[in-house]
């Protein structure tokens, strides 16, 4: 028993002072988020946006913050790559009412019949996520 | 077989086989998807939550076979309570079934919308895609196996190989509870999402994992003191890399840039225990003289380390370095990682504690024909699995060149086209994957039906 108790005081001393380190570092970026995620901008809709996003499952194809799936493209910085103040929600809504494209060899979008309140709210949680401070991610405008 | 309980393994072991199967028929699905090969009905998030959701919940089968196996016999000790372990086999069945037909039949935000998503909405969100109610039930499960486990423990032998199991059992469904935390804020959701996904893949899992192994390497060698010392290095490594180790899936979600420094460096670290595993495994096999005669088991208990030390060590590695990953992040090569981790620890582990434990759950000992199916199935899936992760590590490298490194990037849709030999490759990859899945259920199977009773 004399092995044992030295590796078992190492086990736990360990996973205590890492998970106190963890906590810490957590509890420092919860107090500096703010700035970085501009909340005092989050509204209702934009919170209705987020919720619209995760009923549709998007995360099934898209990558939101490189989060996801990689069959179509990255949407955390769409609505500045579609122009935006100057028509990134034009180009979204116009868009999302086009699918699905038929362009044979093309992956293909499903229509999700999106109301024009839900399509609004979508937009502005895209607008939301693409004002996050991400360390200058993605490295092209193109996602 | 030394305690009659130690057959709830079995029925585990087999629900967890079907679903392997039905997972990689999905994966071969959004593979042909990629070369525009679709199935009428079937949307690509459709099979890719199926696909994905069902490895989780096979390996959790697995675990849960594993464990009631191994407990028993190490704490000297029938299973607490075998009629509860039955029950959550039925009752977990029952909501893979459920959520599996509910993404098949079902458009996602009806799902969301009939399971009432939106009075407390856990949905959406990457590998937690399931209804707010079934994640309650998942975690009941895993309450009611943590309980059983813990209190077959706690009566008896208490050996370092089941107090790691217990840890990594009792952590995984402690964090569980983060399914359940979805902040309407983005990058707060995110954060914590990793409290759950980070510490199952890389923490408690992986705990999980070296016990398994440790018995298995026991059990073949017959030496328990040396397993113990090398297992108490690893799992010690484990613990102190793995924690920090978070900071990897930190740096491009909204959190300051010192996660960046703290996950770069934990992430080296990150490759310590896979590499201690390594040398644990050929030290300790090299060393003592090997008692089984079952060379699928050796086949599989020897290759899980090297494999993960590959995958998970080696290719997690270069991944998740702060400067490489702020290229990599999002795109095939995310996929090709994730491919070739999870093979390489979750699921070689578990295929091979089913190597272990099925001829002894089945009384007929090595049988040859079950032997050779397996080894064929092992190689045929172990080769094919490596070939597609190339494949897909070689389309994302060529992703992040055009789309992200040069000055005329290009959009994500339109370099899509020229990957597609790449992807066709993965695809044929995919398919051979398949047909070991197929042949390696033929043994399984044919072994359940050899079974004297």
């Amino acid at each position: 028993m004399k092995i044992l108790t030295k590796p078992k005081y190492i086990y736990y001393s360990s996973l205590i002072i890492f998970i106190c380190l963890l906590l810490g570092l957590t509890i420092h970026t919860i107090i500096v988020l703010p700035e970085r995620d501009h909340r005092d901008n989050l509204t209702p809709q934009i919170i209705q946006g987020k919720m619209v996003w995760e009923e549709n499952n998007c995360i099934g194809c898209h990558t939101l913050l490189g989060e996801g799936a990689y069959f179509a493209p990255e949407l955390g910085n769409i609505y500045k790559r579609r122009g935006g103040s100057h028509g990134g929600a034009y180009f979204i809504k116009a868009w999302l009412k086009a699918m699905p494209t038929n362009i044979p060899g093309r992956r293909q979008m499903p229509q999700f019949n999106l109301t024009d309140e839900e399509l609004h709210a979508l937009i502005a949680f895209l607008k939301w996520t693409s004002e996050i401070n991400t360390s200058s991610w993605p490295p092209s405008e193109k996602g | 077989m030394s305690y009659s309980s130690q057959a709830i393994a079995k029925p585990y072991f087999t629900v967890a086989i079907t679903l392997f199967a039905v997972q990689v028929l999905f994966g071969l699905i959004i593979g042909m998807q990629y070369v525009a090969i679709n199935i009428e009905g079937i949307m690509f998030d459709t099979a890719r939550l199926i696909h994905t959701n069902l490895l989780i919940i096979w390996l959790l089968f697995g675990f849960m076979g594993a464990s009631y196996y191994i407990v028993p016999e190490e704490a000297e000790q029938e299973l607490y309570n075998p009629k509860l372990a039955i029950q959550s086999l039925w009752l977990f069945l029952a909501l893979t079934i459920i959520t599996v037909l509910g993404y098949l039949l079902l458009p996602y935000a009806t799902f969301a919308k009939i399971t009432g998503n939106q009075f407390f909405p856990t949905m959406g969100r990457e590998y937690l895609e399931q209804p707010t109610i079934i994640k309650l039930g998942i975690f009941a499960v895993l309450c009611a196996f943590t309980y059983n486990i813990s209190m077959t423990i706690l009566h008896g032998r208490k050996t370092i190989i089941n107090l790691l199991l217990l840890t990594g059992i009792a952590g995984s469904t402690i964090v569980f509870i983060f399914a359940f935390y979805n902040s309407s804020n983005l990058v707060v959701a995110k954060y914590y999402r990793w409290w759950l996904i980070h510490f199952w893949f890389e923490g408690t899992w992986e705990l999980i994992m070296e016990a398994i192994l440790a018995y298995i390497i026991f059990k073949v060698t017959g030496n328990r003191e040396i397993v113990e010392k090398w297992l108490y290095i690893i799992v010690a490594v484990t613990l102190t890399t793995v924690i920090l180790g978070i900071g990897h899936h930190y740096y491009w979600i909204g959190v300051p840039e010192y996660w960046q420094w703290i996950g770069t460096l934990f992430s080296v670290f990150e490759l310590l225990p896979f590499f201690f595993m390594l040398l644990f495994v050929f030290n300790v096999v090299n060393c003592t003289k090997c008692h089984s005669s079952n060379k699928a088991l050796k086949l599989w208990a020897l290759s899980t380390p090297i494999m993960a030390f590959l995958g998970a060590g080696v290719l997690g590695f270069l991944h998740t370095l702060a400067p490489i990953n702020y290229y990599s992040h999002g795109t095939q090569i995310t996929s090709a990682h994730g491919h070739l981790a999870f093979y390489s620890t979750y699921v070689m582990i578990v295929l091979a504690i089913i190597s272990y434990t099925m001829p002894i759950l089945q009384n007929n000992i090595n049988n040859r024909i079950v032997q050779k199916l397996e080894i064929l199935a092992f190689w045929l899936m172990t080769v094919s699995m490596s070939f597609m992760v190339l494949f897909i590590a070689v389309a994302g490298i060529m992703q992040v060149y055009i789309q992200r490194a040069t000055d005329l990037a290009l959009p994500f849709i339109e370099i899509q086209n020229s990957m597609m030999i790449l992807y066709w490759l993965r695809g044929a990859g995919g398919l051979v994957f398949f047909i070991g899945v197929i042949i390696y259920i033929i043994g399984f199977f044919y072994n359940r039906h050899l079974a004297v009773d």
